[in-house]
């Protein structure tokens, strides 16, 4: 029997183990995948979490179930990848040698990066929402806040989900205008970017955005330590922010068996092919989702993409053809806006955010670049597709590669 | 998309003042881009900034960010910021011919 080892069972490692589940001969390959956490999130519904719109429960479901039954799933921590001798010894001190590896060990937030984020203010008045505990504790302080300055912090790039951010200022913005405190609260987003929105035609369309919402920019912001005792931001230039509720997207960073074992950059993710997805040190290692070192964005969309195009090369390469160069970079998001209402943004690693109509077999057209209804119905509606079809790697109308049908320059 | 002519050469920038070509950049320009941005004189630290920055692109397609320029690059960031104040991610960029660091929208 051939192996063929995945390593983590989130977005990308799920839709893998289904996806070549349904092309390898079971005679043939035992496909294993390996992860810690019993529990997989819908990470899109922790930014609805802190505003009361989801709960714990409609963003947890149990990883087995999404683990087709020809595939062997082991739950244990990673302790160690040893390319030279294709094999990964695991928390649980057992061994597994393998002929072809996948690693989709995603990233998480690492708030221990920053000097002071986790003193004492954690989870008193500092809070982040891309973990669940993170996002449940913030709607518990939330639902009872008066009001006063809440500063939104990203500490440095890369992040996953690059507009969770802004989604969350905008939601803000409406839930504390339902609540009718929306003139005792003071939005703040603070930034390492040069701005809110960064590319030419975002920055072009949404530029007012903030202003309309209200919402003030604090740009090129490095954040150096936080003093939770002064309720400040201090930035490597000695900058300083204020806050009485800080919403902070901590330091991103790949998971630690990565760094153990030699094969990550400065932040622990593996550096990868951009078009095909194999490790740029090991023939027979592919890395996906998060986990990688592209410039594309880390967010399920773009794992759900990658997905098409490495299971179509992990069978080249089982073959010994050479790879396809199928992955552009193609990423595709909502992004709530608040009230209702949301935009749709299209890209890949050259083509930018465009305005126009994004077409979508039997549900679309969606409106790009613009705030409609529609789009915050289509975000919604996303959650129900991610359980029920995405994660178990069925066919989805939505082509691999970006296509400019609709959009305009 | 305006186009400049500095120090003999032809050079597209956009908008905002970054090169949009990274390769019309040579020693000449970041001198006149770095007096633009108020640094009168390139010292040897500023080159190694900039030559990691212009490598470390050629590599990952991207202009690194502080973190990198200090973990790969060996880069303190106190001098990064002592060498190009305010900004150092923006600024270095722009002086090396790159673009400016982007989020996804």
């Amino acid at each position: 029997m051939k192996k063929l080892l995945i390593l983590g069972a989130g977005t990308a490692g799920t839709i893998m183990a289904n996806k070549l589940d349904q092309h390898l001969l079971r005679d043939e390959w035992q496909i294993t995948i390996v992860d810690q956490d019993e529990t997989h999130i819908y990470q899109p519904g922790l930014l609805f979490i802190p505003f009361d719109i989801y709960t714990r429960n409609d963003v947890i479901k149990a990883k087995r179930d999404y683990i087709p039954q020809g595939v062997e799933l082991i739950m244990s921590g990673i302790e160690l990848i040893e390319p030279e001798k294709n094999r990964v010894k695991l928390s649980n001190n057992k061994i597994l040698s393998y002929d072809y590896l996948i690693i989709a060990t995603g990233t998480r937030t690492q708030p221990g990066e920053t000097e002071g984020l986790m003193g004492d203010g954690w989870y008193k008045n500092i809070f982040d929402f891309y973990t669940l505990a993170g996002a449940c504790n913030l709607q518990k302080f939330l639902k009872h806040w008066q009001g006063g300055r809440l500063v939104l912090n990203i500490v440095e790039m890369p992040i996953k989900c690059p507009v969770a951010p802004l989604e969350f200022l905008f939601l803000a913005d409406w839930y504390f205008t339902e609540k009718g405190i929306r003139d005792k609260v003071d939005l703040t987003f603070v930034t390492p970017l040069p701005g809110a929105f960064t590319k030419p035609k975002a920055a072009d369309i949404l530029g007012d955005f903030l202003d309309q919402k209200n919402i003030n920019l604090i740009a090129e912001f490095n954040t150096g330590s936080v003093d939770s005792a002064a309720n400040k931001l201090v930035s490597f230039d000695g900058r300083e922010v204020e806050y009485d509720l800080l919403v902070t997207i901590p330091t991103n960073m790949g998971d630690a068996s990565i760094e153990r074992s030699g094969l990550g950059d400065e932040l622990n993710y593996v550096p990868t092919h951009k078009h095909t997805l194999r490790s740029k040190a090991h023939e027979n290692i592919f890395v996906i989702g998060d986990a990688t070192d592209l410039p594309s964005s880390k967010a399920g969309s773009v794992a759900h993409f990658q997905a098409d195009v490495l299971t179509e090369n992990i069978l080249l390469a089982i073959e010994g053809l050479p790879l396809q160069e199928g992955f552009d970079g193609h990423a595709n998001c909502f992004i709530e806006s608040g009230f209702g209402k949301g935009l749709l943004i299209d890209f890949n690693y050259d083509v930018e955010p465009l305005p126009g109509k994004y077409p979508l077999p039997g549900i679309g057209p969606f409106s790009l670049l613009q705030e409609t209804k529609a789009n915050h119905w289509g975000k919604m509606m996303f959650r129900w597709m991610y359980w029920n079809l995405l994660l178990r790697g069925s066919e989805l109308p939505i082509e691999a590669q970006m296509n400019m049908a609709g959009k305009m320059r | 998309m305006p186009v400049r002519e500095i120090a003999g050469v032809q050079v597209d920038f956009d908008d905002e003042g970054f090169m949009t070509n990274p390769d019309q950049w040579n020693e000449d320009i970041a001198k006149v881009l770095a007096e633009e941005e108020g640094i009168s004189e390139l010292t040897e630290g500023h080159w190694k900034v900039i030559n990691f920055i212009r490598e470390d692109f050629k590599e990952k397609g991207q202009p690194p960010t502080i973190r990198r320029m200090n973990k790969v690059g060996g880069i303190p960031t106190k001098d990064l910021y002592e060498w190009f104040p305010k900004g150092p991610a923006k600024k270095a960029a722009r002086i090396a011919g790159l673009g400016k660091p982007q989020g996804c929208v």
